[in-house]
């Protein structure tokens, strides 16, 4: 990252049409995806796209604190999105940021329509997703960690959320934005589904795109959301799978 | 078209389609979405007659269900009654009325005398409907205080393994060591054997049911598992058997 910045001249798309690390425009990262990794945690996940490394726990559903938090029809559901200090090139400051605050509630909201909420009320269903190590796309991996860390802690749930980022850069509709296509790219959307009924949970997006461009991106984004999905099918099956033996 | 597109007890996620068509029935851990059902946890499927339901694999929480007996610890002691927890998300009460026949006067008789805090009960959920806390008794033949052994935690979707079709699993495992099983549908199990050694033997079977619920001919492995380490002199040192 420090190196581009360093040649000053950034080329985010080479001549032979390939990204910064390498990949085609519709290429993701190397994914990562393992369910049941903590202990202690009722249901946890941990999951690579690529440098982006997060872990997820769920708790729940259980007793809420404080108890006026508690909503008399359904469970709440809570969320902490939260960087680790080494997680960047510069130290973060462990205290919970402006920025980790809203992606805490964003992630929240794209989790919740998958969740059956009304069966536990009175409860909480508390979620925790540590980002180790940052490259772009942590708000859309934790939402793929969450979601299985979910599932692995046996809540109901209507479909699995898969999440990923879309965007452009220089000029072309590409998927999974690294840190460096995030920072120097025109427009970055991160999209989460639920694909076993195409419903997205989450659309966000910075910067510019046409509304060709924004079609493309989208129908991008399914597609690659699919992926991921199937991934997360087998992250979770294998679990079971390898106890038979 | 009425027709399940999965198999008997096949492992299926969230968001698994099950069935299709209005003959079919939703059962347990499983939702309709117009004409098709979908599972809404990991689990194993399990058809009958023509309601298609999910055995839940995962899942720590507790929902209690009027008419289950379950152990609980008392964590508090009121004015008229107990706090119970029985591992579900809401804390249980054991009203005065529920605990015996004989009237008890709250102002002459100390309640810790009868229960304190820290004791174990088993008990019958009398009624619970979500929105109030769950209604205990102890009134019923069997159920009271609780005096010795050992408690066992295990994930409550997982106590129907440790039953067995019709107690089979659990009679399996009373015939083989001779202890005292008390199982909670809440997850908790009360161990008592004449040896400690057989208690610890007996937590390692169940942990290891839980954790292998999802297999096939589960039972005669306990069974042997069993067999193998009582030889053993004293039964004390549990000897995981290696797998494969």
């Amino acid at each position: 990252m420090s190196r581009a910045e360093d040649k000053k001249v950034i080329r985010l798309i080479s001549e032979d049409g390939l990204r910064v690390d390498g990949r085609r425009p519709d290429e993701l990262r190397p994914i990562k995806l393992e369910v049941g990794v903590l202990e202690k945690a009722d249901g946890s996940a941990y999951v690579e796209y690529g440098r982006t490394k997060i872990m997820a726990a769920v708790f729940g559903p259980r007793e809420i604190h404080p108890r006026h938090l508690a909503i008399s029809e359904k469970a709440v559901i809570r969320c902490r999105y939260h960087m680790a200090p080494f997680s960047t090139e510069q130290r973060k400051s462990p205290a919970p940021s402006r920025r980790e605050i809203e992606l805490s509630k964003v992630i929240r909201e794209a989790l919740e329509p998958a969740v059956f909420t009304e069966y536990y009320p009175r409860t909480s269903i508390d979620i925790f997703i540590e980002v180790l190590q940052s490259d772009g796309g942590t708000r859309c991996a934790g939402i793929t960690a969450a979601s299985l860390a979910l599932a692995d802690a046996g809540i109901p749930m209507k479909d699995l959320v898969a999440s990923v980022a879309v965007g452009k850069v220089d000029g072309v509709v590409v998927a999974d934005l690294c840190d460096v296509e995030d920072k120097y790219g025109e427009a970055d959307m991160p999209v989460a589904l639920m694909p076993k009924f195409g419903e997205i949970t989450l659309l966000q997006m910075d910067g510019n795109l046409s509304q060709s461009e924004f079609e493309q991106a989208l129908q991008l984004a399914v597609e690659s959301c699919q992926t991921i999905y199937g991934k997360q099918r087998e992250a979770l099956l294998n679990r079971f799978v390898q106890v038979e033996v | 078209m009425a027709s399940i597109v999965v198999s008997q007890r096949q492992l299926v996620l969230p968001g698994e389609l099950l069935a299709e068509g209005p003959k079919v029935r939703a059962g347990e851990n499983t939702y309709r979405v117009g004409d098709k059902i979908y599972s809404s946890r990991i689990g194993l499927v399990n058809v009958v007659k023509n309601t298609v339901s999910v055995i839940a694999l995962r899942g720590s929480c507790y929902l209690p269900n009027v008419g289950d007996t379950v152990i609980g610890m008392v964590v508090d002691v009121g004015l008229n009654g107990w706090l119970v927890d029985i591992k579900a998300p809401y804390n249980a009460f054991l009203p005065l009325s529920e605990v015996s026949d004989k009237p008890i006067n709250p102002k002459r008789d100390a309640l810790p005398k009868v229960l304190d805090v820290g004791d174990l009960v088993l008990a019958k959920v009398i009624a619970f409907d979500r929105t109030r806390s769950p209604l205990l008794t102890i009134k019923d033949k069997g159920l009271g205080k609780l005096q010795g052994g050992h408690l066992v935690e295990i994930s409550p979707t997982k106590v129907p393994r440790l039953i067995g079709k019709k107690g089979s699993m659990i009679n399996m495992i009373k015939r083989e060591t001779g202890c005292r099983i008390t199982v909670g549908q809440n997850g908790l199990i009360l161990v008592s054997c004449k040896r400690r050694g057989l208690e610890s033997l007996v937590e390692v079977a169940i942990k290891k049911i839980e954790e292998e619920a999802h297999t096939t001919g589960l039972t005669d492995r306990i069974m042997e598992f069993l067999r193998r380490n009582q030889r053993r002199a004293g039964g004390g040192d549990v000897v995981e058997p290696s797998r494969g």
